[in-house]
């Protein structure tokens, strides 16, 4: 599957779907023509620099801010004309955790509970209760939540948007001030919900996180869509590198010029290493018969995909600039 | 929705929970309590100064009712009443109506209700229902100190009115009552305009402040007599006007007026605030 082919399958297969989505905020352009299309069922990597409108996408999916163009469909319906049928299934954590301090963990999801029509008064202690002992913060549920780390208060986040059974789950940023041991815990967290048939969109601008845990991903830039599809096919469609280890170094390093790529070299002339860019049209076999064909001693060859991150900050560009 | 979905989920409930949870977490906040008591201490200081005093207030003197209260208890409530309302009354609804939606955009709470979805319109009517619920309790606060204080600290009889007519203890209560009914009624004006202009900002202590400094312009404006002809239009216009219902017979036109009055400002801010709130994008 190449990046992009997800947007060729049917509408219905489709948990959010948006065309054109535009967002302008005076005459800065937040969101610019997004097609995003998010599969039933996914687990989907929102990925993006800081400012790349990755959030204010979300806050029109949830019908929280009108687009200023586009469409948007969420779990088969518009969105905001739907926003009554279509928000009870959907569980959301938005831009961080917000809590009333003066309240305990428990008090602050039975106030958010109760603000839905959907979930029944009858079970909403038992589901609170639950949703807290999923996120791990049962023993903190009497505690108010001016006394949390921000670890706990992303959790309860989690737990929110839990509380009901969700076909979506809306995760923006979800493993924000966690430790390490937290990040592993929404990872498996995630993992469940997927298994149990939610679809999960997470927003991140951490790679490793999307990395493990998803099957498509989208990449945002400036508020345009730069690459969307599997994440297998995102990083399939990087450049493939061949890495060439050798003690013959300009020899490999002719070979390679012979056949058209562009070598780069590292290490001793007693155990070198060469890498390069896989051209279109040139087959892994055919360079190492061309090498030994010279007499070019090969001590390994590999060809590697390029990662994720190194196809993110293809498309994105590096550094810390947060794009206007 | 399909049938399948209409099948696991249940029919939405009348959505009585948040008005609940609304007012729950309004009188669990220490600040409401504070208030409350700062407005019970203002009959409790009236009727601790002068009974501490040694000459009792001439006629006339201080505040409306004052000079009646060392022969009645009960009109500390009135005094009280009386005192509270130009200031200390509508600052305390400024505070919460002014908190409604700004305070729940500032704590990051209003996208989680929105996000719920508790709905717009419902939230916006909990909101107003919570506030008009703290006016009721505001006013019923120094009305129910100050005859508290008052059985406390003074005799307590019958009742002279203004009308000469002369009406028993239990009377009395009743017509206090009815008094604090008639200043909630007048804050419920306020409450209005005080969550439109909660629906401005996301800075709740800006929107407390405008809310308040209006009740005092308005009162301002109320007292140029160059301004009378605008005098009928403004929200304070009835606010102490309660002395009909201490006549015999009583006279309802004071009240009708206030609730025709109360009920425009009302009307007209509620749909400005639900105008302002239906469309607003929310970023907060």
């Amino acid at each position: 599957m190449s990046a992009g082919s997800t947007g060729d399958l049917p509408s219905g297969e489709l948990a959010i779907e948006t065309q054109g989505l535009t967002k302008r905020f005076g005459h800065q352009t937040a969101v610019d023509h997004l097609d995003l299309a998010v599969p039933h069922g996914s687990v989907f990597g929102f990925l993006g620099p800081n400012g790349s409108g990755k959030t204010t996408t979300i806050r029109v999916l949830l019908g929280l801010a009108a687009a200023t163009d586009g469409h948007a469909r969420v779990l088969g319906q518009e969105m905001p004309a739907a926003l009554r049928e279509v928000l009870p299934r959907v569980g959301a954590l938005i831009e961080g955790p917000a809590f009333y301090p003066f309240l305990s963990g428990a008090a602050n999801l039975h106030r958010l509970d109760a603000a839905d029509r959907h979930a029944p008064s009858a079970t909403r202690r038992a589901r609170v209760r639950e949703a807290l002992e999923r996120v791990g913060l049962s023993h903190a549920a009497g505690k108010k939540v001016r006394a949390y780390s921000l670890g706990m208060k992303q959790r309860l986040g989690i737990a929110n948007a839990l509380l009901m059974p969700r076909e979506l789950l809306v995760l923006d940023e979800p493993t924000n001030g966690l430790d390490p041991q937290g990040t592993r815990e929404v990872r498996s967290l995630v993992r469940s919900l997927a298994a149990g048939g939610t679809t999960v969109f997470v927003s991140s601008h951490l790679l490793a996180e999307v990395e493990q845990i998803c099957t498509h991903a989208a990449i945002m830039s400036a508020g345009k869509l730069v690459a969307q599809g599997t994440v297998e096919g995102l990083r399939r469609g990087g450049e493939q590198r061949v890495t060439l280890t050798t003690p013959d170094l300009g020899e490999a390093d002719r070979v390679l010029r012979g056949l058209g790529l562009s070598p780069a070299g590292v290490g001793s002339a007693a155990n070198g290493m060469v890498t390069a860019p896989l051209a279109d049209g040139i087959l892994p076999e055919q360079i190492v018969a061309a090498l030994v064909a010279e007499g070019v001693r090969v001590r390994g060859f590999a060809v590697e995909n390029s990662t994720l991150e190194e196809r993110f900050v293809a498309l994105t560009g590096e550094g810390f600039d947060i794009v206007q | 929705m399909s049938s399948k979905q209409q099948a696991v989920r249940a029919r939405p409930s009348a959505g009585w929970a948040l008005l609940g949870s609304e007012l729950s977490v309004l009188f669990r906040r220490w600040r409401t309590w504070a208030m409350l008591a700062a407005l019970a201490a203002i009959p409790v200081l009236i009727a601790l100064a002068v009974r501490l005093s040694s000459r009792d207030p001439g006629p006339g003197q201080g505040p409306p009712f004052l000079d009646r209260v060392t022969q009645n208890g009960l009109f500390i409530a009135l005094t009280a009443t009386v005192v509270s309302i130009p200031l200390f009354l509508p600052l305390t609804i400024s505070v919460v109506a002014g908190d409604a939606i700004a305070g729940e955009a500032n704590l990051g709470t209003l996208r989680y209700l929105l996000a719920a979805p508790a709905g717009r319109i419902r939230l916006l009517a909990v909101k107003y229902a919570a506030a008009v619920a703290f006016c009721i309790t505001a006013a019923l606060t120094v009305v129910t100190a100050g005859m508290l204080i008052g059985v406390a600290l003074f005799p307590v009889g019958p009742v002279t009115l203004l009308s000469g007519d002369t009406i028993s203890v239990g009377e009395s209560v009743l017509r206090l009552l009815l008094i604090a009914g008639y200043v909630s009624l007048s804050l419920a004006g306020l409450a209005a305009i005080g969550l439109f202009i909660s629906t401005l900002t996301e800075v709740p202590v800006g929107a407390m402040a405008a809310t308040a400094v209006l009740a005092v312009v308005a009162q301002i404006l109320g007292a140029l007599p160059q301004l009378d002809w605008l005098h009928p239009w403004l929200f304070t216009h009835h606010w102490v006007g309660f002395a009909d219902l201490l006549r015999q017979p009583i006279s309802w036109d004071a009240f009708a007026a206030n609730a025709l009055l109360q009920g425009g400002y009302i009307a007209l801010f509620c749909t400005l605030a639900y105008g302002r709130f239906a469309s607003k994008d929310v970023l907060s």
